[in-house]
């Protein structure tokens, strides 16, 4: 047991798992306070207190709803195809999860799980792969209204998938590698423009290329999360409830769960990519500010989601089509070739 | 460990594989399918070739397989309805495919035209093998590599064409 605590393997291994069980328990509780904010502030937002009742300011309230939903009535309609029916909300947390494995939440190596070299496109697959919950469960629930829910959806994260993966290529260029870790590195100091240093931080967001990226994937990632206003999958209006029609119970938690957790990783890649990730005043003297850094930038724009759903309309179908490939698309392979450009000529002047 | 993890990887593999073509439900088949893609981005991944495992999710299992897997639910197949005479044609054929391909393995070993297993390259990890990977596109084939975008240009356009279905005769209401 000594000389295998010894190993060096081993030990990265065993951090690893630590830090992924640290990351798993303290995700679920983030997720159940996060439904518990988007109550309140939509309460708010809507002239009212929002949950008030359990605990002291309503905080019990998420503890109470899991219980009620642990305890639920389990229902399969009947005709469903029980095996798919049982994947479906498996898959829709699955991805979430393994994405949180490459943020570095922090500085190296404390706050990383691991850093491989192409942890921007494990979160693209995982992406892709999350379009397969909401298909399947809408499919297996032998549901009119359920299969119509699960088709829009994918119709729709493929289509805004591609607007996203282009709005990367430019902070790529940028940095020159495709490692989170190295894309937050790339964005250590003060900006450098016009031959001095502004005293801005040198985040994507502050190059002129990367704005428009920024907010293309901004849209799109409302759209990827299923959230207003592209909450077509789901609009409650036309479709009941969409994919999750037939689910209830605890598979109901795991699609919400889902959602909430796709929610929280697309920020984080979000502030990973273009808000300089952990980098703040004061992280080079004491590193575990870069983790309050992180989650401060992160629950910001967490609150800019809840924010814009309890603003903004729904769109209608054909109009949410034609902005992803006629507006979106165009957009960011047009900024892909002026960054490229832009890049080169800065390089080579 | 490596080792362990590519023989788990490939039984899955082959498995899955096997499932594919043995399942009667074709949306199952399909998810099988997606499985034993993300089997195959696994092994990549043991041989270092990050760049591919990862392209192979996104493209394969990732675009390609949800399209598939709209198609075959749009169509509702529930199950394999061919019967008889067909089913024995395709069978036949596949058998004699088959015959063909293991007597043409044979052959080559038998001649000794099998290479056999080649020395393996040390993987290139400096800067990332998506670097290096982008290197060797974008020189030593480059033709290959424009070739193959016409044709996706070509493939693209046909589906726009035959999506927009015949103009409407003149002079008749939409």
């Amino acid at each position: 047991m000594a000389a295998l605590m010894q190993n060096e393997a081993f030990q990265v291994a065993l951090w690893a798992m630590v830090k992924v069980g640290i990351i798993l328990g303290v995700m679920l509780g983030v997720v159940s306070y996060l439904i518990y904010a988007e109550r309140k502030i939509c309460g708010h937002i809507q002239a009212r207190t929002g949950p008030n009742r359990v605990g002291p300011l309503g905080l019990l309230q998420p503890i109470a709803d899991v219980g009620k939903l642990l305890f639920k009535e389990e229902f399969i309609p009947a005709g469903a195809n029980k095996v798919v029916f049982h994947i479906a909300p498996i898959l829709a947390v699955f991805p979430a999860i393994v994405t949180f494995s490459v943020i570095p939440m922090g500085p190296a190596p404390m706050f990383v799980v691991t850093d491989i070299n192409v942890g921007l496109l494990l979160f693209l697959a995982m992406s892709s792969l999350g379009v397969y919950a909401i298909t399947l469960g809408g499919w297996s629930s032998n549901n009119k209204y359920a299969l119509l829910g699960g088709l829009r959806s994918s119709a729709q994260m493929i289509s805004y998938e591609l607007a996203l993966g282009l709005s990367t290529i430019p902070v790529l260029l940028r940095s020159g590698t495709l490692s989170l870790s190295g894309i937050v590195d790339s964005q250590a100091g003060n900006l450098k423009a016009f031959g001095t240093t502004l005293p801005l931080p040198n985040w994507g967001i502050f190059h002129w290329y990367l704005v428009l990226p920024f907010f293309i994937f901004l849209i799109c990632s409302f759209a990827e999360t299923n959230r207003a206003p592209f909450d077509l999958p789901e609009a409650e209006g036309e479709l009941v409830a969409g994919f999750h029609t037939e689910y209830s119970s605890m598979k109901w938690a795991l699609f919400f769960l889902g959602e909430y957790m796709n929610m929280i990783v697309i920020c984080s890649i979000m502030v990973t990519l273009y808000l300089g990730g952990w980098h703040g005043p004061g992280v080079d003297k004491f590193a575990p500010l870069g983790l309050v850094w992180f989650l401060t930038k992160l629950f910001a724009l967490l609150f800019f989601f809840i924010w814009v759903r309890w603003t903004y309309p729904r769109l209608r179908y054909d109009q949410l089509m034609g902005f992803g490939w006629k507006v979106l698309l165009p957009a960011s392979i047009v900024n892909v070739v002026i960054a490229a450009v832009w890049l080169y000529w800065r390089a080579n002047a | 460990m490596v080792p362990y993890l590519f023989l788990g990887f490939a039984a899955l593999l082959v498995a899955t594989a096997l499932m594919v073509i043995l399942h009667r439900n074709p949306v199952t088949s399909a998810l099988f399918l997606v499985l034993s893609f993300s089997s195959l981005a696994g092994i990549y991944l043991l041989l270092q070739a990050e760049f591919i495992g990862m392209v192979q999710i996104i493209v394969y299992a990732g675009a390609s397989m949800v399209l598939f897997l709209f198609v075959i639910m749009y169509l509702n197949l529930q199950h394999d309805v061919e019967k008889g005479a067909q089913i024995a044609l395709r069978r036949g054929i596949g058998w004699m495919v088959g015959a063909l391909l293991l007597l043409f393995a044979g052959l080559l070993a038998k001649k000794g035209w099998v290479s056999g297993p080649v020395a393996a390259l040390p993987p290139d990890t400096t800067g990332g093998n998506a670097a290096a990977i982008g290197r060797v596109l974008y020189s030593r084939f480059l033709f290959p590599f424009e070739i193959t975008s016409i044709l996706l240009l070509v493939a693209m356009v046909g589906a726009i064409v035959l999506a927009k279905g015949r103009p409407a005769p003149q002079g008749e209401a939409e």
